[in-house]
């Protein structure tokens, strides 16, 4: 066989995945409180709509912004918003939330738009995308209508299958068993941009997966989305990297990957399209992955945004060892948290409990120049050195390795034999070169 | 939960410690030092042996010294010591490893801030102290244990540089190291069985090590003959300590520079080195002198040898 195309560098962390892979989706019955922080997304905060007191109903607008990067919030669970207030961030530590409480009344869910999606034009698809409040769930949270409407012609559009990240296995259990939903979200995002060619790129270890994804494309008769495989490689899911294994195209340095006539979107972000536009439901519960060896119930969960971690703990039975490390997303780039009080948010893919074994705590000593970071860089940059300036403070030094070209994946830190903790200096470099 | 950890991703790390790399690298060079045993005899494992426990103990008294964390645990000063033994001939007194390996750790590694920060490589400095300080002990060779009837004991490389009437080795012989030579440095079968255990497992890299040596055999190959292009190559990359320094010691991660393309540029310019020596210099034998020449020339490598980002362009986006 030909070798499967990727990108330079990378890594083969031990995935983990078998950890959840296996469990059908599950929900997770809507809590007695949540927690919507006003900012889930990157660009502007969103404005409450509503009072403390007021009774809300699940799936109402409580929250938006009229700056146009930026994403509207909705009611996760119907009932009475009980203050409004500084509260636990996963991503920001702390950031204005709106609380809201279940007061037993149950007022319907109702779908906040009923047009037949086949009638509806690209522009009145963006519209429902905006005011659904989605924005990309692989982390990043990038509010997708902004993306769906490049300033650069697109040829290419990707469905970021890869999943790449160990542990995480939502977006596959969501492909593996809603195939056909997430197609027919992918075929809004096709008819808004109309691009030339459409991939879903997948890790080549995810075997029953490529085969749900063949048949249920050949039986919907979508020819003209191609599968295309890819070696199993840490970070293949990154965007830069699956568009270089993918077209060959190479996003320029400091470029987004519309520079490249190319779009990428994350599976679970493409569900939520469908969602919008065919149930009128808008974005506010997620599929996530709760795994890690000090959890007593792992899989995947369908929550409700603002969901409190201690709740989701409670639900999965507790912990059977005891937590070293908390992390929201996977454990290459999620973060990790100090506190069970903090709400599950639109970006969330995973919450991770993590025990000493899997952690390896060793501290870090002197960079033995091994050059094993520079190797497995995906951007090509020069980690170590970067690391070597930063220690005796000569960030002057650091800045001439371009840390602003990474894409903070990890990967140097993970390979490093002498557990430096590169990715922090790079942070820092690149504080100093903005 | 009070215990619990926050720190920057990523929250994983590989299992490949320093420990582990080093401990294999003493591993490795394990096949060559028992060659080495075999051919001299006990007098060869007397100065391993002394060249290590010296190694161990500076390590260890500096560091307590210094109220450090001790780590001769990390195998490094482990390869130092092995190394240093390899380099010196079987015949020299008890005191030779012993003040080499003290220079080599206390001196080069510590005295620049300890491992990862060392300039120059610690065994190859302790030799090249060894051979400044007391150069009659380092030039007396012994001839493997089963020639004790050989008159005359130089090393190929000498018998050709004194231009000394004596039958040269055969390859083969030069292969398996039945030469005069020092301990480490002549059984070429046990080297690359060490070197392909490290190059498998991805500890070490073909770049440096294999311009180093075709590099040499090149030029060997034009200039060392009587006429150009009439150079015995072969016999010029069997004879002398170049596979060992090629393999062990032009490789060490602290001492040379840290890309691929910084990793080619030193192999070709010990190359160069090499060769230069053999030819032009003092002594018949050149490979740990152009090691550490070029060690001196790593920073300046690395300073120039960037990788070429991901991404880059010639018209860099305006930013
Ligand atoms: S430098 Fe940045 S992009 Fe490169 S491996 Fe490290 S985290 Fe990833
Ligand atoms: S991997 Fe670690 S020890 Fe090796 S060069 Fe990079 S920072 Fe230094």
């Amino acid at each position: 066989m030909f070798f499967k195309k990727t990108f330079p560098g990378g890594i083969h962390p031990p995935t983990y995945k078998n950890l959840t892979q296996n469990y059908p989706l599950e929900e997770i019955p809507s809590p007695q409180k949540v927690v919507l922080p006003l900012i889930q997304h990157s660009g502007s905060p969103a404005e409450p709509l509503v009072k403390p007191e007021e009774v809300v109903s699940m799936g109402q607008k409580i929250a938006s912004s009229d700056k146009y990067i930026s994403a509207p919030i909705h009611a996760s669970i119907s009932g009475k918003v009980s203050k409004i207030d500084y509260f636990n961030h996963p991503i920001l530590g702390k950031s204005l939330a709106i609380f809201i409480e279940d007061t037993g009344v149950h007022p319907d869910f109702i779908p906040f738009t009923k047009e037949n999606p086949e009638n509806l034009s690209p522009p009145e698809l963006k519209k429902i995308i905006q005011e659904a409040g989605i924005v990309g769930l692989g982390g990043a949270g990038f509010p997708t209508h902004v993306k769906l409407s490049s300033p650069k012609p697109i040829d290419t559009l990707i469905l970021n299958a890869a999943e790449c990240e160990p542990y995480l296995t939502c977006d596959e259990r969501l492909l593996q068993e809603k195939p056909i939903e997430v197609f027919k979200g992918l075929e809004i995002i096709i008819k808004i941009i109309s691009p030339k060619s459409v991939f879903i790129g997948i890790e080549d270890n995810k075997k029953e997966l490529i085969k749900t994804i063949e048949e249920n494309l050949h039986k919907l008769g979508l020819n003209k989305i191609k599968t295309f495989i890819l070696k199993t490689k840490y970070p293949q899911g990154g965007e830069k990297q699956l568009i270089k294994a993918i077209t060959g195209r190479i996003v320029p340095s400091g470029g987004l990957p519309f520079d490249v006539g190319t779009l990428v979107h994350n599976v679970g972000t493409v569900f939520a399209v469908y969602e919008a536009v065919y149930l009128g439901k808008p974005l506010y519960e997620r599929i996530i992955t709760i795994s890690g060896k000090a959890i007593k119930k792992r899989g995947n969960f369908k929550v409700k945004m603002g969901t409190l971690l201690s709740d989701i703990v409670e639900y999965c039975g507790g912990f059977i060892k005891e937590p070293k490390k908390i992390i929201f997303g996977g454990p290459m780039m999620g973060i990790a948290q100090w506190s069970l009080d903090t709400p599950i948010i639109k970006g969330t893919s995973g919450v991770l409990f993590l025990t000493d074994e899997e952690l390896n705590l060793e501290n870090s000593t002197a960079c033995i120049r091994c050059g094993k970071c520079i190797e497995v860089c995906p951007m090509q940059i020069m980690p170590a050195s970067i690391g070597l300036a930063g220690e005796y403070n000569k960030w002057n030094i650091a800045k001439e390795y371009s840390p602003l070209d990474c894409i903070e994946c990890g990967a140097c830190s993970y390979i490093c034999p002498t557990r430096r903790d590169l990715v922090q200096f790079i942070k820092l470099a690149k504080q100093f070169t903005r | 939960m009070n215990s619990l950890i926050v720190s920057v991703s990523p929250h994983i790390k590989t299992k490949d410690s320093c420990k582990r790399i080093m401990w294999s690298v003493v591993l490795a060079l394990i096949p060559t030092g028992c060659a080495g045993v075999f051919i001299f005899g006990l007098s060869a494992l007397k100065v391993i042996i002394v060249s290590l426990i010296t190694a161990l103990l500076t390590e260890a008294i500096i560091q307590k010294l210094r109220h450090k964390k001790t780590t001769i645990s990390d195998g490094s000063c482990f390869i130092t010591g092995l190394l240093l033994a390899y380099n010196l001939p079987p015949s020299v007194p008890w005191w030779i490893p012993a003040l080499g390996s003290f220079f080599a750790i206390a001196i080069v590694k510590h005295s620049f801030g300890g491992l990862g920060h060392n300039i120059f490589n610690p065994a190859l400095a302790g030799r090249a102290f060894l051979v400044a300080s007391s150069p009659r002990f380092m030039t007396n060779w012994t001839p493997p244990r089963w020639q004790i009837d050989t008159l005359t004991t130089a090393t190929p490389l000498g018998i050709i540089k004194e231009k000394i009437s004596h039958p040269l080795p055969s390859y083969l012989q030069l292969f398996l190291g039945d030469r005069g030579g020092c301990i480490g440095e002549v059984c070429i079968l046990a080297i690359i069985c060490g070197a392909l255990f490290l190059l498998c497992k991805g500890y070490i890299h073909w770049y440096t090590p294999f311009t180093f040596i075709f590099t040499l055999g090149i030029l060997s190959w034009m200039f060392m003959g009587n006429t150009l292009f009439k150079g015995n190559w072969l016999f010029h990359l069997l004879s002398g300590g170049l596979f060992l320094g090629a393999f062990f010691m032009a490789t060490d991660y602290v001492t040379t520079p840290l890309t691929r393309r910084g990793q080619i540029i030193f192999g070709f310019g010990c190359g160069i080195l090499t060769f230069l020596i053999r030819k032009f210099g003092g002594y018949p034998e050149g490979v740990s002198y152009s090691i550490l020449i070029m060690n001196a020339f790593t920073p300046l490598i690395d300073r120039y040898t960037k990788t070429k980002k991901f991404g880059y362009t010639k018209t860099p986006n305006p930013k």
